[in-house]
């Protein structure tokens, strides 16, 4: 029997690292001060150099292009690189590795480049414009990428392990807002959360929330107030951005046929516009309002706290939307003020 | 100087390298003219994408030189794993001004990583000569900013090459290390078909078609008595069995059209 444990996200992270690095000899960490007694700038590998040695916790220089380089390379050869960019912000540095030779290889040659990146990503902790951002979409966009974005301490882990199984480049993002704040029951030993499935997080009939990583909480917190008001908001996590649940998104979709669209990465051309249009196209019939989207706005994220907060959706903006978007059907034959939606896009 | 089971990332210059390491000619015609039966089965072009790790060949990618910390990294897979193999790659004298090559050849030093890296200095970036592109002219010299040794040589001259990558080899294999080689030469045609290299001086030219490192060899071989019916004889072979590769890949079918989305995702 599974012994269930609560964990932050953030040690569900490591459990899921160590684990691995126990079980396969071929996984290996790569990125910058992860290394010794410091174990990286949010101390996720704190520990692992005295457990698994300087062979398989490498320091690396700041030179992220370059060892990113280096971990196709050694992907290529069979090894499981995991590589922590400091922040997901610094990922811009090793886009070129990433996006045309990770990404292209398998297809081009059939090359298999087995490794994962983890970049903490997310803002909501006045870290300003370089310690905030939400990449995803990029890598979205990309082909040969897997991407995923846990929401939740035992997604962390499954995911984490998934995407280290994963013969293909996983762009794996976890939400800084949530390391240390976000506690919940994480299924010790052997766990894997597949990738490509999406999970409802709390059912409803009323009107559904599509979203992913740390604002999974902020739309369950928006489900509990409007449950007070008698509205039932279904919240479906995504989880895994790149392949998307296609079956997931539009069952919710048919389900309560009015859906808001929810991230904290820039609103403008984000995951939210393609899982939109998908809706748009496969479950138009079944919609009785139009698809809402709420993201961040297209300005870098800033990083005093009230142009922060303006700029990046909460729990309170989401039940305003969410409560907007069901009442559009009703609205019909009782006009009511609408939320100027285009404030957040 | 390679052994089999060596890793090598060579250049769309680098057609010699394939063929040494095992990529037949028809196949090679096959990537060319986007055939099914290419290295790379219609999904790259020219010599792009020609990589096959069956016999130990990383695919390039145009964005120079992106193979080099690859290669850096296969050979610190060959430093985790314990195995006496060693990775080699080429770069351009136009790569050799990237960032990521610094970021590469430093992280090759850091970790001692057992690395052979050849700039063929040809000259010419496109239509950038070197001049304009480095103020320190020894490309080799750069190894001394990363504290490993830099060799120029005369990248025209067959045995020079081969003794010089022979003992970089060699180092690397016996664990002391990544080399940084000049191979000092020259692109007597443009950088590609279209591009007719008015920007070359045709004296300049001249100059190194003095120098061809075939024509060379040839006479050196002749030097130490081979007949040239025998040279003639090797390029009689070469020149049947390309002839025969380039029918062969001309009649092989192109790509299915309903293969377009097969093998974005390894299994």
């Amino acid at each position: 029997m599974t012994t269930v444990r609560e964990l932050t996200y953030l040690a569900a992270i490591s459990e899921a690292l160590r684990e691995e690095m126990r079980r396969d000899p071929d996984v290996l960490l790569m990125g910058e001060d992860i290394g010794g007694e410091f174990g990286g700038a949010f101390k996720v590998t704190k520990g692992f150099t005295a457990e698994f040695g300087e062979r398989r916790v490498l320091n690396m220089p700041l030179a992220e292009l370059g060892f990113v380089g280096a971990a196709s390379g050694m992907a290529l050869m069979g090894l499981r690189p995991v590589i922590e960019m400091q922040f997901a912000d610094f990922i811009t540095t090793a886009f070129d590795s990433i996006v045309q030779f990770a990404g292209t290889a398998h297809y081009r040659w059939g090359g298999a480049v087995p490794w994962v990146i983890r970049a903490p990503a997310d803002g909501g902790l006045t870290a300003g414009p370089f310690h905030s951002q939400n990449p995803e979409a990029w890598f979205v966009h990309t082909p040969g990428l897997k991407v995923v974005a846990p929401g939740t301490p035992a997604d962390a882990k499954g995911l984490l392990i998934a995407a280290i199984r994963d013969n293909n480049p996983v762009i794996y993002l976890e939400s800084k807002p949530l390391y240390r704040s976000e506690t919940g029951p994480v299924p010790a030993g052997d766990y894997v959360v597949p990738i490509g499935q999406a999970h409802v997080a709390r059912t409803g009939d009323d009107v559904t929330v599509i979203t992913y990583g740390a604002m999974v909480r902020e739309a369950l917190g928006a489900a509990a107030t409007l449950a007070d008001e008698g509205i039932a908001v279904e919240v479906l996590d995504l989880r895994t951005l790149k392949p998307l649940d296609t079956d997931a998104i539009l069952a919710t979709a048919r389900k309560t046929g009015k859906v808001l669209i929810v991230h904290a990465a820039n609103q403008l051309a984000g995951v939210g516009a393609e899982v939109s249009a998908l809706i748009a196209a496969e479950a138009f019939q079944w919609l009785d309002a139009s698809i809402q989207r709420l993201g961040g706005l297209d300005v870098p994220v800033p990083f005093s706290p009230p142009l922060e907060e303006a700029y990046r959706p909460s729990a309170a903006k989401i039940a305003a939307l969410a409560c907007a978007t069901r009442r559009l059907l009703t609205c019909k034959d009782k006009p009511e003020p609408q939320m100027d939606t285009d404030k957040h896009g | 100087m390679l052994a089999p089971d060596d890793v090598v990332a060579s250049m769309h210059r680098d057609l010699g390298c394939y063929l040494v390491r095992g990529i037949t000619p028809d196949r090679i015609f096959g990537n060319l003219l986007g055939k099914a039966t290419g290295v790379s089965h219609g999904r790259d072009a020219n010599l792009h994408g020609m990589g096959d790790l069956d016999h130990n060949i990383i695919g390039f990618v145009s964005h120079l030189p992106q193979s080099l910390p690859v290669t850096v990294g296969v050979a610190m897979s060959f430093q985790y794993r314990n195995e006496l193999r060693v990775a080699l790659t080429f770069v351009g004298d136009g790569s050799a001004s990237a960032g990521v090559f610094h970021e590469s050849m430093n992280l090759a030093a850091i970790h001692n990583a057992p690395v052979v890296v050849i700039i063929e200095n040809n000259q010419y970036a496109y239509s950038t000569p070197v001049t304009e592109q480095t103020r320190v002219q020894e490309l080799s010299k750069r190894a001394d900013a990363y504290g490993i040794p830099g060799v120029a040589l005369d990248g025209n001259d067959v045995e020079a090459m081969v003794a010089g990558i022979q003992a970089a080899v060699d180092r690397a294999r016996r664990g002391d290390g990544p080399t940084l080689i000049e191979a000092k030469t020259m692109r007597m045609l443009g950088h590609a078909m279209h591009d007719g290299f008015e920007y070359v001086p045709r004296e300049l030219l001249a100059e190194w078609a003095a120098k061809d490192p075939v024509d060379r060899f040839a006479a050196r071989l002749r030097t130490l008595g081979v007949d040239q019916v025998e040279l003639d004889e090797i390029d009689h072979r070469c020149n049947v069995e390309v002839t025969a590769a380039l029918e062969h890949a001309q009649a092989a079918p192109l790509p299915d059209a309903a293969t377009v989305t097969q093998g974005v995702y390894a299994p």
